[in-house]
């Protein structure tokens, strides 16, 4: 291992003597051996982007090269972990410093002493390569598969049976050891064989979404809004509620009581679809707005790394990241700390490529060792002033397939979720509709059809209303007034601290049907001669 | 590692608050620099970037009187930390941390770094119980609870002062044997509001500590007065268990400073000149508020944040109301119609209303009741804009209710005026006035 010495320090990065460094190689800094990761390299020295607060560094400390770049250790038992930017778990992180993080330390994502029960799928003899499986660890309810790492070649010998992380799980011919964990470098996509169209959906439970502005699995979709307008609680409730195995769910840089309580709501609730408690389904990755901002910059390749680990596997994985916008922010600083040219708002230049490059990173594919697994990405926006023409939104809209745009005005008014209906979009619509047609119900689409077709009329007609008042308004549109309310109401809105935070299609079904015949039938009615209120009365 | 002080002459630039030192031997970020003027003066500072042997160092006082020539600079090899003693109890200190009220300092019994340091999240207990205030657009509609941050939104001339008095005074805990000790930091006050907030800290029967910077003292206090009243409410709620509310007014004026410093090192502006990490350093201070698992301590924030030019979306209120769980939002309109507090409820919001009330907390039908109030009285809004446009003579028999409705609730609900409400008043209230108008509470 090399090591050097510090130059320079301003803000988080840091310059360096050190020779032979590649670029993106992890190194350690100063005598608390605070982790960084080189950004650049010139004749005379290195810059370090150090992910650890840098308040009491000196020049002069010692760094050292680690010949690799910042990875995540990938193995069972990461579900149900919470752990801050760089993989490290915050609950032993407590254990053992207390409730504030003053010294940052080493420590790994993965419990090496923990025993899993082995079960071996492959024998001596076996050609092993990079992504096959190699055998099974029940890891709560899901069957862990355990994956070849970059170490390949012949099986000479496979353990079976009782082990933990710290034994190796067999040797190749010539003795190299088979990990049962291994590491991967967060900024690089793990690889997979081919990826696939997104086609079938992944319901959220959120009415808006499903029935209007569908995901599906393998998309990506962005949520943006000015603060207050409800981010976080969608964000929240889809990792609740969505129909998918595993859930990443990353706070980045925002609120600790937020993640507060999330915690302790996923240890109380349970997954509508299995019944299984929520926690056991989830991996938390954390860097609120108050821990080292290099970090929160590394937390979301932290995240979609074992979210893609897990995908490998087969699993349909949801990844959540909220705020996106504090991602950027935190590569802002680090930017300007570097004095590179700054583009748009101060931003780097490379940030739209950087942000297609991670969106990309979501899909359907056929893994490395032939199954079919998923990774789908709702990342949550937050423009500066609530103002959608900022670099991140932009940016994002180019590469994400759906857009639900929050709306400040529904939000003062307390219509949640506060999606607008005219200006939010879902390009997965089209693919999907045949789908919850045949699965749920053939006059899905055509519900959708007239669910819009009855907030528009009610739109034109609150423009003539505005001249004429309402009392001058025709019945049949005073009609569509009142029916356009009850899906505003009734059914975009949903309550996320009431029963209904949850609404399964067949529900989401019932209700836009009984809302659209309830149209209907006292349309008929007026037809027939009767005063508005006879046509609205028949029905309660 | 230096383990002892290195004093130098070598100061090469002086710019603002701003010192280059040359030649300089192993100087660490963070350091506690002092500066010593000709004259005997002497003021500290802190080392901003090390580049080789040149040290940029930030003086936290004024540089008037510092020269080039004979000006030494002691490096101290230490952080900067915050003495501490439960006799800080009752103590005014200026922006620097020294005694403004004659007294001589108290013996520390512990030292705590300024800046503190971060909460691990796994630690932190959700905050969930219900604080009074008294207010209605506060207890009944955006409810404050224990360890929260919510700030006061307002606007130049609103009575954000009187507010904050109102809820000084009467502000109450749900468990009635706590009760709140109040750590006030003043950024940039004038005179005349300073004396205001004295008279009602002087009237408060539990304890207080406050730290006061006036308009005309050093800017670079405004960015240290918050995280000195910070420390120390974190050592009073965490090692001394105590309940603890931080007012902090004005953050206006911090953000202000803020950006007058990061001019003076030459940093590239963002949006409005203030620079691109506002965002984290303000959470440097509002995320020091909350609750620790297995400790019974907190830290409950009220900064106050007054909106240049009455905009929600300029960057002071708009980083702050996305770091804070809410906001209160006084409003220009409901003051000119005479409405005390002058709340408008509609852009306010209380992140963590819903895990302090209902039953055992507030009562059984808060979160339906406020609902309610918030349904109609938002309603009454729209319709008042559709009453502006078409009369009175074109609205529907169904919606003149809730248009009357809109202003009784303004000037009744809203408008308490000086009277105290529990929450079982303010929540009948608010009911009373619904059947008034013949609104259906479902
Ligand atoms: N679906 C919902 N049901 C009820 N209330 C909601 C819902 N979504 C948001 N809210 C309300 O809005 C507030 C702000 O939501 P949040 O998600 O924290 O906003 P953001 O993250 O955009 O700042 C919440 O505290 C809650 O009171
Ligand atoms: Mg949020």
């Amino acid at each position: 291992m090399q090591t050097g010495k510090i130059l320079g320090i301003s803000g988080p990065t840091v310059s360096v003597d050190l020779k032979g460094l590649k670029l993106y190689e992890r190194v350690f800094v100063g005598h608390g051996l605070l982790t960084g990761e080189v950004v650049r390299l010139e004749r005379s020295h290195a810059v370090i982007q150090v992910y650890e607060e840098t308040r009491g560094l000196g020049v002069g400390e010692p760094v050292k090269g680690l010949g690799m770049p910042l990875t995540v250790r990938l193995g069972p038992g990461l579900i149900g972990g919470m752990y801050d930017g760089l993989q490290r778990p915050l609950e032993r992180m407590r254990k053992e410093m207390g409730p504030f993080i003053r010294v940052w330390k080493e420590m790994y994502g993965l419990d090496y002493m923990k025993r899993w029960d082995f079960i071996p799928s492959v024998k001596p003899g076996d050609e092993l390569q990079y992504g096959m499986i190699i055998g099974e660890i029940q890891e709560g309810a899901f069957k862990h598969y355990l994956m070849c790492g970059s170490e390949q070649g012949t099986v000479a010998r496979i353990a079976s049976g009782d082990i933990s992380l710290d034994e190796p799980f067999g040797e190749f011919t010539g003795g190299l050891e088979i990990p049962g964990c291994h590491e991967w470098p967060v900024r690089m996509p793990r690889p997979y064989r081919k990826k696939f169209a997104p086609v079938t959906p992944l319901v959220t439970g959120q009415r808006i979404i499903d029935f209007l502005f569908p995901l599906a699995r393998g998309g990506a979709a962005i949520i943006p809004g000015g603060f207050g307008t409800g981010k976080t609680i969608f964000e929240q409730s889809v990792a609740k509620f969505a129909d998918v195995d595993i859930v990443v769910y990353v706070g980045c840089g925002e609120r600790g009581n937020e993640m507060a309580d999330l915690i302790a709501e996923f240890d109380e609730l349970e997954d509508p679809w299995t019944k299984r408690r929520l926690r056991d389904r989830t991996i938390l990755v954390v860097n609120t707005s108050n821990m080292p901002v290099a970090a929160r910059e590394a937390s979301i390749y932290t995240a979609v790394t074992m979210a893609e680990y897990y995908r490998d596997m087969g699993y349909n994985v949801l990844f959540l990241a909220d705020s996106l916008s504090r991602w950027a922010e935190a590569l802002r600083e680090i930017s300007t700390s570097l004095e590179e040219m700054p583009g748009e708002e101060g931003y780097p230049t490379y940030l739209a490529s950087r942000l297609s490059s991670f969106i990309e990173r979501a899909g359907v594919v056929e893994t490395m060792n032939g199954r079919i697994g998923s990774l789908s990405m709702i990342l949550s926006v937050s423009p500066p002033g609530g103002d959608f023409t900022e670099p991140v939104t932009q940016a994002c809209l180019r590469t994400t397939g759906a857009f639900f745009m929050l709306d400040t005005s529904l939000a003062h008014r307390r219509h949640f979720p506060a999606i607008n209906w005219f200006q939010s979009y879902s390009l997965y619509a089209g693919d999907l509709s045949e789908h919850y047609c045949r699965e749920v119900a053939p006059e899905w689409e055509e519900l959708r059809r007239r669910c819009n077709q009855i907030l528009q009329q009610e739109e034109s007609v609150r423009e003539v209303a505005e001249i004429v008042g309402i009392e001058g308004l025709q019945d049949a549109d005073r009609l569509v007034m009142r029916v356009a309310e009850r899906i505003r109401t009734e059914f975009l809105g949903q309550n996320a601290y009431s029963d209904d935070a949850f609404s399964p299609p067949d529900k989401t079904l019932v209700l836009i049907r009984s809302i659209v015949e309830y149209h209907d039938r006292a349309a008929e009615r007026l037809k027939q001669g009767a005063t508005l209120d006879e046509a609205m009365k028949g029905e309660q | 590692m230096r383990l002892s002080e290195h004093t130098y002459r070598t100061i090469s630039t002086i710019a603002g608050p701003l010192l280059f030192v040359k030649r300089v031997q192993a100087a660490r970020i963070g350091e506690v620099v002092r500066v010593v003027m000709p004259d005997g003066r002497s003021t500290d500072a802190e080392v901003l970037e090390i580049d080789g042997e040149t040290v940029l160092v930030e003086v936290y006082g004024t540089t008037q009187g510092v020269d080039i020539e004979k000006t030494t600079v002691t490096f101290t090899d230490a952080i900067k930390k915050v003495p501490l003693s439960p006799e800080i109890i009752g103590r005014i200190f200026n922006g620097s941390f020294l005694p403004k009220d004659g007294a001589p300092l108290f013996i520390p019994e512990k030292w705590m770094p300024l800046t503190g340091a971060p909460m691990n999240p796994a630690a932190r207990a959700r905050p969930a119980d219900f604080i009074e205030t008294g207010i209605t657009a506060i207890d009944g509609l955006n409810t404050l609870v224990r360890g929260q941050k919510l700030p006061i939104f307002s606007c130049a001339g609103l009575p954000s002062k009187e507010v904050v008095a109102f809820i000084l005074r009467n502000a109450r805990l749900a468990q009635a044997d706590r009760s709140f000790v109040v750590v006030f930091a003043a950024l940039g006050l004038t005179f005349h509001e300073y004396s205001f907030y004295q008279r009602v800290l002087d009237e408060m029967r539990t304890g207080f500590v406050a730290f006061v910077n006036m308009a005309d003292e050093p800017v670079m206090e405004r960015l240290l007065a918050p995280r000195f009243a910070l420390t120390v409410a974190e050592y009073l709620a965490f090692e001394k268990n105590m309940d603890v509310l931080v007012i902090i007014t004005d953050m206006t004026n911090y953000c202000d400073a803020l950006r007058e410093i990061s001019t003076a090192r030459e940093e590239l502006p963002g949006r409005r000149g203030y620079p691109g990490y506002m965002y984290s350093d303000l959470a440097s201070l509002y995320e020091r508020a909350g609750r620790i698992r297995d400790r019974d301590g907190s830290v409950t924030m009220l900064p106050v944040v007054t909106m240049p030019e009455d905009d929600i979306t300029h960057p002071i209120p708009d980083l702050t109301g996305y770091i804070t769980e809410g906001q209160i939002v006084l409003s220009r309109e409901l003051h000119q119609k005479g409405v005390s507090p002058p709340v408008d409820v509609l852009p306010s919001l209380s992140r963590l209303m819903q895990k302090g009330i209902g039953e055992g907390r507030t009562r059984a039908d808060h979160r339906n009741t406020a609902n309610h109030l918030y349904k109609y009285y938002a309603k009454g809004r729209d319709l008042r804009r559709l009453e502006a446009i078409v009369g009175r003579d074109g609205m529907t028999k169904a919606d003149l209710p809730m248009l009357d409705f809109a202003d009784a609730f303004e000037q009744e609900i809203i408008g308490q005026g000086a009277a105290r409400r529990t929450v079982q008043e303010s929540l009948d209230a608010g009911l009373v006035l619904m059947k008034k108008y013949s609104l259906e509470v479902k």
